[in-house]
């Protein structure tokens, strides 16, 4: 009975929804962090005065991001999770993966500092001693990029919090955004990537513990979806986005996005 | 505390604005709910009220069903649509993800069995005071549906708000199938659920306020409404 009233409903509406489909524009799956920090409010403009190509973004964890592009649900493809991204691309979804740009991975937490982990650079070893103190922490535990981070960071520490999932481990399986003001409220200690903290509104007493660590690299992809998987693909406008994304004038474009006089997003596409 | 004081004032200060980016959200949200309560309308009140006046075998186990499909979660719902429109679903042909008709659809499924359970029941209870005079005018079913749901169409006024408020006010479907893109399918409830993301928990809260004066706003347009016709079948 489903099917048919959504069918139905879907054909009574096509005439309404295809009047109204533009000519040439874009949809991006893009991590949260690009968007909510309003790097595309200011990238965008610029690429559609330049190309008249209007692009669309839907802005979910990157894990999600890929899902919905392996299910030809948007024409680019713009995340931070290397191996995963590498994996979409070997599976065929993607033409291509560039380096885009990157930041970093800070881990916050509330200025009495519990686990004493302040003003440290060893990623690993503040994590040791956040799990040994038992003071809490609030995991995304939502299959994004920075999930897929923290995780590998654990594994390197040798630590299993999950284990403790519940305990001082807080799995919110939520969103960056959502997560801070969990983890803000209950007092935790949170890793973020640096832009959205830098633009995150509700910090209260938070500011940054743990920085500085070489392994807290963040960086950033984008891959035009493959046509050959998916024929909806707008082969054409998402090539155009994806190189002028890393042309020296998006390089140059994503280098001037500033947030508070602080660059958020630092441009390495290979080449520039 | 003090966020909602904060929130208040960017409230009056948002709305005195004339904000077009709010514009543009409130008049979507308005568009794909009172749409969708339309469409909702058109299937529910008949189902509602041919359930009313049938009697058949299961009858009881379908309206256990049916009230219990006004428990419908959204973030189900959405995923449900989603997964029919993807364009690797049954229906991707269409193109329709993304877009303020799906998010119509989505919120069609969630409300349309909230008014026929409603109207179910208001009709059923209107159905039984008048049964014997419907059988000695030997009217046809119909007939019949046509006379109760017009001598109902008050109380229904206030199934169908009720459907409103539930469209209008659900995050969970519209964000899963619209995909809160900027300009184009961002509604109050997507807004407000990026603001809190963000951390500008007052202006997501303030958001809020005017959603909350725009059902203000619904409601007294469809009171007034009634109140005139109530005046006019007076004199």
């Amino acid at each position: 009975m489903f099917a048919r009233t959504l069918g139905a409903t879907a054909l009574a509406l096509t005439l309404a929804g295809a009047a109204s489909a533009q000519e040439q524009s874009i949809l991006v799956q893009s991590t949260t962090s690009t968007a909510n920090s309003g790097l595309y409010d200011y990238l965008l403009p610029i690429f559609q005065d330049k190309t008249g190509v209007q692009v669309n973004v839907v802005a979910v964890g990157t894990g999600q991001a890929i899902k919905n592009a392996e299910n030809c649900d948007g024409d680019v493809l713009l995340v931070h999770a290397k191996p995963s991204e590498e994996k979409f691309v070997a599976a065929g979804f993607g033409t291509e993966r560039t380096d885009l740009m990157y930041n970093d991975f800070v881990i916050v937490g509330p200025a009495a500092d519990p686990a004493g982990v302040g003003g440290m650079s060893d990623v690993q070893g503040a994590l040791s001693q956040i799990a040994e103190k038992g003071a809490m922490f609030a995991s995304r535990a939502d299959d994004s990029g920075t999930h897929k981070k923290e995780m590998a960071l654990w594994a390197d520490s040798s630590v299993d919090p999950t284990s403790a999932s519940g305990g001082w481990y807080r799995e919110t399986g939520s969103g960056m955004g959502a997560t801070l003001n969990a983890g803000i409220g209950m007092g935790a200690y949170v890793m973020t990537d640096r832009a959205t903290w830098i633009s995150f509104a509700n910090k209260q007493d938070y500011q940054i513990a743990v920085q500085g660590d070489e392994d807290m690299f963040n960086q950033y992809g984008v891959i035009p979806v493959n046509s050959e998987k998916c024929p909806s693909v707008n082969v054409d406008a998402a090539r155009t986005f994806a190189d002028w994304l890393v042309s020296d004038e998006g390089q140059e474009a994503i280098a001037g996005f500033k947030v508070a006089d602080q660059q958020l997003f630092f441009p390495n596409a290979p080449g520039n | 505390m003090q966020s909602i004081g904060d929130a208040l004032g960017l409230a009056v200060a948002l709305v005195l604005s004339g904000d077009p980016d709010l514009l543009e959200i409130v008049l979507l949200s308005l568009r794909v709910s009172l749409s969708a309560t339309v469409i909702a309308c058109l299937i529910g009140l008949p189902v509602g009220a041919l359930v009313a006046i049938g009697r058949f075998r299961g009858r009881n186990a379908l309206l256990v069903f049916m009230n219990a499909l006004m428990g419908l979660p959204p973030v189900v719902v959405g995923l449900l649509v989603y997964l029919h429109l993807s364009r690797s679903g049954p229906l991707g042909f269409l193109g329709l993800l993304y877009t303020p008709t799906a998010m119509i659809i989505a919120q069609v499924i969630l409300i349309a069995p909230i008014i026929a359970a409603l109207s179910r029941q208001v009709l059923e209870d209107l159905h039984t005071e008048y049964a014997d005079q419907f059988r000695s005018l030997c009217l046809s079913r119909v007939q019949t549906v046509q006379a109760l749901l017009w001598d109902a169409r008050y109380s229904l006024l206030t199934v169908g708000l009720a459907g409103f408020g539930r469209a209008v006010a659900e995050v969970g479907a519209v964000i899963i199938v619209g995909g809160n893109i900027d300009h184009l399918t961002r509604v109050m409830t997507t807004a407000i659920a990026l603001e809190t993301s963000k951390g500008e928990l007052a202006l997501a809260l303030a958001l809020g306020m005017i959603l909350l004066i725009i059902a203000l706003g619904v409601n007294a347009a469809v009171q007034s409404v009634r109140m005139t016709a109530a005046r006019q079948a007076y004199v």
